[in-house]
């Protein structure tokens, strides 16, 4: 295809609109794992109190690009990380940010729901309990409460705490883990796929749950669903081949896109 | 259906075909799994078989009188003096009330033989425990000799009785000698299974000559051909002797590579030492003496003990002697509770598995203390943190490869760093239990890496997303998951060394240990065995006895295995969580 013969992007600075706050700024990062790039020279930057989607084909890098804000790339053996990415101005990858702090800034929600095999008491509290986050028992019931309402999920669970996490249906285990991370006041949640093993009314309950999250937290949800990406989303990143293409408001993106890539995918010539 | 038909017949030649196949597989499984059972039933099977014997044993009771002055010597009833009684000789005494006529001393070291004097300590006990015993008659039961037991059991002895075909007439000569005397042939029977069974023996022998004849011709060297030689004569000499016993005309003498035969008559035991020619008459001694008359007797007995006394440990006068104590309701068959609550003896009545089962359990113990945490640990520092390089491939590989090690080789390790440099005790659960955690290392290793890496991915994901640091989601939340596999490798790991015997034999637990160690700390250097080794060392004995509790001995290994195993299986249902 036409594009395939292009020469390598040169780094493009990807400024968010202008009177938005920056939360997350990326800049020069790559990725390799092992010979491979994985991530090509990414430089964003994100805004805060907003919902940013990352969209592209498989292995376009999208999920890496989020592991690498978390440092969970760092669980991989063979993954090398170089460039710079700054939340609120502090680097991630400096030696001297522990990453145990940098997790619980930053919240993580995956793609198949992975509630601990414990109570879904148990894995909502875990996070506050090992973060110390609350002194007493009565603060920790005010925490699990608080998570689980903002998750959507008191209702439905509010009598059943003691039973075990794994035991409710999907959308409502991915609630529990939303619940999970935000129990430990994350500033920022990643989403890798929130929905795709979701059915289509559990995935709605989930966007709205993402809409009303906004208010609060930096959003960054990778999805394989542009409709799900146009639905949810203020400003949509479109990765190709490790390379961040484009990457604006989400309303320019798909109405109007500035790269024939995005264009391409964006139609469904590919992907 | 539109399908083309040539797909449709292409598929419906071969479906048949893949059916059978399919049939045949479920077959072969079946099969096996059939061949499995039957072979581990056979095991079982002749492993109880065999173990029968041992599960009973016959005790004797005997009145036995506590003479003051014999059991308290310094009359002071103080226990040390009450420790020097003569215990022995008044069950001895007991014993001889029963059979007043024994007065020879071989004679009466055969009716001793009936009991093993280490039961006199068990009298002892009971006296000390309670002194008011002294100058009164105690009823004393203890376990027979194991010969004795095994002629009750009728394992040992074959024999057989039948009524006198026609009346005898005994007189009494010198002493308790004997002479039976009958119109008719009634030793006819007796005198023609003899002579059989010698012909036979003869017959043996003759080949055997024959045979050692045959390796002289083709031997060279001078010391093998003198060898031979010597064994051809003496079977030549022995068969000849036989044949000539053969003879029609001659008395039959009984040794004791013949049957020997008793005869019962009102309460008296006559044991035959020759049948005449004529075989209407027999000369005897009285075993068991009573008082009989002139008069023909009509009712007697021809008790056969087909058994020679060369091939059999307990002879004819115990044999008379043990019968007229059953008679008498003065033996009795119970459970053989010796064999749990006693620790090895070497009179097989007396011995039992209980110093090494002790000595199983303490070993286990620091086995198990040392094995699972430092193999867990190891396996999740190999698992979750080291980093994947040429060294920890390198322990990797050589873990795998301490599994191989043959066993005994952890045994001459452990006798060389633990008790040779180290200067630990032999023969000690302790260092049995250091040699045999050396030896399950690496099961548990392996086991528990295979554990920790079946645990999905995305909870440790789950758990550092949330701000976990390593090593919270590795004790949190990884190792509660593998804990079922982890803990089954570690108890079939476990049960793998109560089963172990080469490396305990290099460090001295193969020593005859007769009393059960202590299940106190102080057992852990006592020395002591285990139940694998107590299986060896009895199924080396020479004691007939040993070889039912031999396998009765392998039932209780059996037992505690299978015990083992089904903790692990009901400890990992209990943790078994789904994710």
């Amino acid at each position: 295809m036409a594009y395939d013969a292009q020469p390598a992007p040169a780094t493009v600075y990807h400024p968010a609109p202008a009177g938005m706050n920056i939360k997350v700024a990326a800049s020069d990062l790559s990725v390799r794992y092992g010979g491979a790039l994985a991530l090509d020279r990414v430089a964003m930057d994100i805004p805060d109190r907003s919902v940013t989607a990352c969209i592209g084909p498989s292995g376009c890098g999208k999920s890496t690009f989020l592991r690498c804000i978390n440092r969970m790339n760092d669980t991989i053996e063979t993954a090398r990380v170089s460039g710079s990415i700054r939340i609120d101005g502090e680097e991630v990858n400096d030696r001297s940010i522990d990453p145990v702090l940098l997790r619980a800034r930053v919240g993580m929600v995956f793609q198949k729901p992975n509630p601990f095999p414990k109570s879904i008491y148990e894995n909502v509290a875990y996070g506050p309990r090992i973060h110390g986050l609350a002194a007493s028992k009565d603060e920790l019931d005010a925490i699990v409460e608080t998570s689980l309402t903002k998750a959507g999920l008191w209702k439905e669970v509010a009598d059943r705490l003691h039973q075990p996490g794994t035991s409710l249906s999907g959308g409502q285990q991915q609630r529990l883990v939303i619940a999970r991370a935000i129990a430990v006041n994350p500033e920022v949640i990643l989403m890798d796929e929130p929905c795709s093993a979701l059915d289509p009314i559990a995935t709605a309950r989930i966007e709205e749950l993402i809409d009303e999250l906004r208010e609060n937290y930096a959003l960054i949800i990778v999805t394989h669903s542009m409709a799900q990406a146009a639905r949810v989303s203020q400003m949509t990143a479109f990765f190709h081949l490790g390379a961040l293409v484009e990457y604006g408001p989400t309303e320019e993106i798909f109405t109007n896109p500035r790269d024939q890539r995005t264009q391409d995918y964006i139609t469904g010539r590919f992907g | 259906m539109n399908r083309p038909a040539s797909i449709r017949t292409a598929v419906e030649a071969r479906l048949a075909r893949r059916h059978r196949a399919e049939r045949r597989f479920q077959f072969y499984g079946a099969a096996a799994i059939c061949l499995a059972v039957a072979f581990l039933a056979l095991l079982i099977g002749s492993i109880l078989i065999q173990s029968v014997p041992a599960m009973t044993t016959w005790r004797m009771t005997l009145q036995v009188e506590l003479d003051r002055a014999a059991i308290d010597p310094r009359g002071d009833m103080s226990e040390a003096s009450l420790r020097r009684g003569g215990y022995n000789a008044a069950i001895q005494q007991a014993l001889r009330d029963q059979f007043p006529d024994v007065e020879d001393r071989a004679e009466l070291r055969e009716l001793f033989g009936l009991y093993s004097s280490v039961n006199a300590a068990r009298l002892l006990n009971r006296v000390v425990q309670d002194p008011s015993l002294v100058g009164g008659t105690v009823s004393f039961t203890f376990p027979i000799d194991d010969d004795a037991d095994l002629y009750l059991k009728g394992v040992s002895v074959r024999e057989s009785r039948a009524p006198g075909p026609a009346p005898v007439r005994i007189q009494a000569g010198e002493g308790r000698a004997v002479t039976l005397s009958a119109e008719a042939r009634v030793f006819d029977a007796f005198v023609d299974d003899v002579r059989e069974a010698a012909r036979e023996r003869a017959r043996i022998l003759e080949q055997r000559a024959e045979r050692a004849e045959a390796a002289l011709a083709d031997a060279i060297d001078r010391d093998i051909r003198a060898i031979y030689e010597a064994e051809a004569r003496r079977a030549r000499a022995q068969a000849e002797r036989l044949r000539d016993r053969l003879d029609e005309g001659a008395p039959v003498v009984i040794g004791p590579q013949i049957p020997s035969l008793l005869v019962q008559v009102d309460g008296a035991v006559i044991r035959v030492s020759d049948v005449s020619a004529d075989r209407r008459s027999a000369r005897g001694e009285m075993v068991i003496s009573a008082p009989l008359g002139e008069a023909a007797h009509s009712d007697w007995t021809l008790w056969t003990i087909e058994t020679p006394q060369a091939g059999r440990l307990i002879s004819d006068r115990q044999i008379a002697w043990v019968d007229a104590l059953r008679e008498r309701g003065m033996t009795r068959s119970g459970f053989n509770t010796e064999l749990f609550t006693y620790a090895d003896s070497r009179e097989p009545e007396l011995a039992g598995v209980l110093g090494a089962l002790i000595g199983s359990v303490l070993t286990m113990f620091v086995t198990m203390l040392l094995a699972v945490p430092i193999g867990v640990g190891a396996a999740i520092y190999l698992e979750e943190f080291a980093p994947k390089n040429r060294i920890t491939q390198l322990i990797e590989v050589n873990i795998n490869n301490l599994a191989a090690v043959p066993s005994i080789v952890f045994g001459l390790l452990g006798l060389a760093v633990f008790i040779n440099t180290f200067g630990l005790p032999r023969s000690a659960p302790l260092v049995g239990g250091i040699v045999l955690a050396l030896m399950t290392l690496p099961t548990v290793i392996i086991s528990s890496r295979a554990a920790l890496k079946a645990v999905p991915p995305s909870i440790r994901e789950a758990a550092l997303g949330v701000g976990a640091s390593k090593t919270q989601a590795v004790f949190h939340h990884v190792l509660p998951l593998a804990a079922p596999g982890i803990l089954t490798g570690s108890i079939i790991g476990l049960a793998q060394a109560l089963g172990e015997t080469a490396p305990l034999l290099m460090i001295g637990m193969v020593a005859f240990i007769a009393d059960a160690p202590s299940l106190g700390l102080a057992g852990f250097t006592e020395p002591s065995t285990v139940m694998p080794v107590q299986i060896f060392l009895w199924s080396s004995a020479a004691e007939r006895a040993f070889e039912a509790r031999t396998a009765a001995a392998i039932l209780v290994l059996l037992t505690l295995m299978v015990s083992l195993n089904a903790a692990a299986i009901y400890l990992r249902r209990r943790f078994e969580r789904r994710w």
